[in-house]
């Protein structure tokens, strides 16, 4: 399907006029498919149709969502849990913010649709902190909800019951984990657990639990509304010589931002290239100067060069560039004037300030980083250094084996990336600018790291 | 005075927590299946009153949630959200320096309001009325660089506007809450 015909699903509603309020989301349709579901089908039915639609986690992971459904224990003795992973905090990423503060009642039928087909009865919203318009947006959408019997008592009269609650985090990008969401929803430190066992089996309140992210849920709403084949008819198929591949289907949401000449939210079926969504959506980049590198999903996903914008952005194509994956979609663009040493030393800033300190590699190989990149910033770098930088970048994460969570991950793949893949721009940086030292071997003192706290 | 009397009544003047906050963290507790998970909640409730979260409330936290306070405090520790010195300006601002923001100016703009105020990243106004910080990623780079301020977001900014936010927000005339 051409970007060109493609009518938005996920942002059909959005510049509606009080587009978040229930009277306007029902006038669209909203509600019917839960009206559907509680009517006709039975949970597993709803379950069945999200497997069959091929739906993948629109968070960051790309798991199977039906599958991750049935993961739970069969005739559990319950409760079994819901969270909402609203917890978007992944640098470049704002989809989610979007449709809870223009569209909270899309997400929250699909969030009933969802606790409806895992048999939960009580679904927590964690919520970050730095969205006060979604807080006021949900919990307004949450009370109309128990209002109309959308929500609470014997939904829409039969014999499904739900509660909803928001539950506000904290400003700790950890939390986005979904082992660190549940242990901070429980009230204790944000610490990634070991999996397994995995939430599904053993997970908030020590109960199974399905954490699913705000994008998803929607994408659950229209496909009982629709079906499972029409999710299917968007998207790149699963590659037939790949058993492993679950393809990528439906709509998503791809956030745009840095040196485009509008930055913004976009819907397009999954597969749109770097390059098409810079030009078709974007507006091209910004002053008329050229693109040097983009992150093709969120920071953690590593980077693209210029030369890489054909990249497809489904959950396959970024790794077929040496980046993470897909993450969120959040692509960022950087024009020809950026130094790739400026992009190493905010990434590596970032992934410094929000490691949780759980695992030792992370803890200080994140820290490790950021010191490095400050001397090299400020003219005291060593061509040694990048090897250092690599050595970290190699050895810090789940991938590697030595650590609990992915954050790590992502904080080393903008290092290998960024190094690997402009390794003259670094070293023409670390020799103009130290040319007395660049060579040493033996060890530096430290400098003082500005902008941490 | 017998002991119990004096100490009863030093608790009853020294309470942090007002009977309206621990009301509030009171209805909570049918949402959960645990106390403790109202940790987090019960930490926005006395933070938003008082701007900051003192040991003694956490000490009180604890009481009402049934846990040690050590616990409460390993909580509160790990999300560097929560002061505990003192309370933080009567708004605070965060001022996001993730890489959509930096790439358009946001370092440029934190730099300039903190010298405008005449305060380090993180500190407060003299007279109280500003704490001004650097954010990771607001989650609004479609709107950057941006700020998150008393609860309202400011977007697209520049040096000129920063100015103009910074008087609205140090202002004699109008209250701003957190």
């Amino acid at each position: 399907m051409s970007t060109l015909t493609f009518e938005p699903v996920l942002l059909a509603n959005i510049h509606r006029e009080s587009s978040y309020t229930l009277r306007v989301y029902r006038e669209a349709g909203g509600y019917a498919a839960l009206a559907k579901a509680i009517k006709e089908l039975s949970p597993s039915q709803v379950g069945d149709i999200v497997r069959e639609s091929n739906l993948r986690g629109r968070g960051g992971a790309g798991f199977p969502t039906g599958l991750k459904w049935t993961f739970l224990p069969k005739d559990h003795e319950g409760p079994v849990y819901f969270c909402l992973n609203a917890d978007e905090s992944e640098p470049g990423t704002f989809n989610n913010r979007i449709l809870m503060e223009e569209d909270p009642h899309q997400v929250i039928e699909g969030t009933i649709l969802s606790c409806y087909a895992t048999g939960a009865a009580t679904a927590y919203i964690y919520l970050r902190y730095e969205y006060p318009r979604s807080l006021e947006r949900l919990q307004q959408a949450i009370d109309e909800c128990y209002a109309a019997n959308l929500l609470g008592r014997n939904i829409l009269g039969g014999d499904y019951s739900l509660d909803i609650y928001l539950h506000r985090g904290a400003a700790a990008y950890i939390c986005g984990e979904e082992t660190g969401l549940i242990e901070s929803l429980e009230g204790k430190r944000a610490w990634p657990r070991i999996k397994p066992p995995f939430p599904a089996v053993e997970g908030v309140f020590g109960k199974p639990t399905v954490v699913n992210n705000v994008e998803t849920a929607a994408c659950v709403t229209h496909i009982i509304a629709r079906g499972a084949e029409w999710f299917r008819t968007m998207g790149t198929p699963a590659n037939p010589d790949n058993p492993r591949d679950a393809g990528s289907y439906g709509p998503k949401l791809y956030c745009l931002s840095g040196h485009v000449e509008r930055p913004g939210c976009y819907e397009a079926p999954l597969g749109i290239s770097v390059q098409e969504l810079i030009d078709e959506f974007g507006g091209g980049i910004w002053k008329g100067l050229r693109g040097k590198a983009a992150i093709p999903g969120g920071i953690s996903m590593g980077i693209l060069s210029v030369d890489e914008f054909d990249c497809p952005l489904d959950f396959s194509g970024p790794g077929k560039y040496g980046c993470l994956g897909l993450g969120t979609a959040a692509v960022v663009v950087l024009d020809e004037t950026v130094s790739m040493v400026d992009f190493l030393h905010n990434s590596c800033r970032f992934f410094a300030h929000e490691s949780c300190g759980q695992c030792t590699p992370c803890r200080e190989g994140t820290a490790w980083s950021l010191r490095m990149l400050e001397r090299i910033r400020r003219g005291r770098g060593r061509l040694q250094d990048l090897e250092l930088l690599l050595e970290i970048g190699d050895s810090i994460g789940i991938m590697p084996g030595t650590t609990i969570c992915g954050l790590a991950d992502g904080a080393a793949w903008p290092i290998k990336n960024a190094i690997r893949k402009f390794r003259d721009e670094f070293e023409d940086y670390i020799r103009t600018t130290n040319p007395s030292g660049y060579m040493v071997t033996e060890p530096v003192a430290a400098l003082d790291v500005i902008g941490v706290h | 005075m017998p002991i119990e009397q004096a100490t009863l009544n030093e608790q009853q003047v020294d309470r942090i927590l007002t009977e309206e906050m621990v009301a509030e963290i009171r209805s909570l507790f049918e949402r959960y299946p645990t106390r403790q998970a109202v940790t987090l909640p019960a930490l926005h409730i006395v933070n938003d009153r008082l701007r900051h979260v003192p040991l003694s409330a956490v000490v009180e936290i604890a009481e009402l949630l049934e846990l040690a306070p050590a616990e409460v405090q390993d909580t509160l520790t790990f999300y560097g959200f929560f002061k505990q010195e003192g309370p933080h300006g009567r708004t605070r601002a965060w001022v996001c320096r993730s890489i959509s923001c930096a790439l358009r100016g946001g370092e440029d703009v934190l730099a300039h309001m903190c010298e405008s105020a005449d305060v380090r990243p993180g500190g407060t106004t003299p007279d109280g009325r500003l704490t001004l910080e650097s954010a990771e990623c607001l989650g609004a780079c479609d709107f950057a660089p941006c700020m998150l301020a008393g609860g309202k977001l400011y977007k697209n900014l520049d040096s000129a506007q920063a100015d103009s936010i910074l008087k609205e927000l140090t202002g004699e005339d109008e209250h701003i809450d957190v």
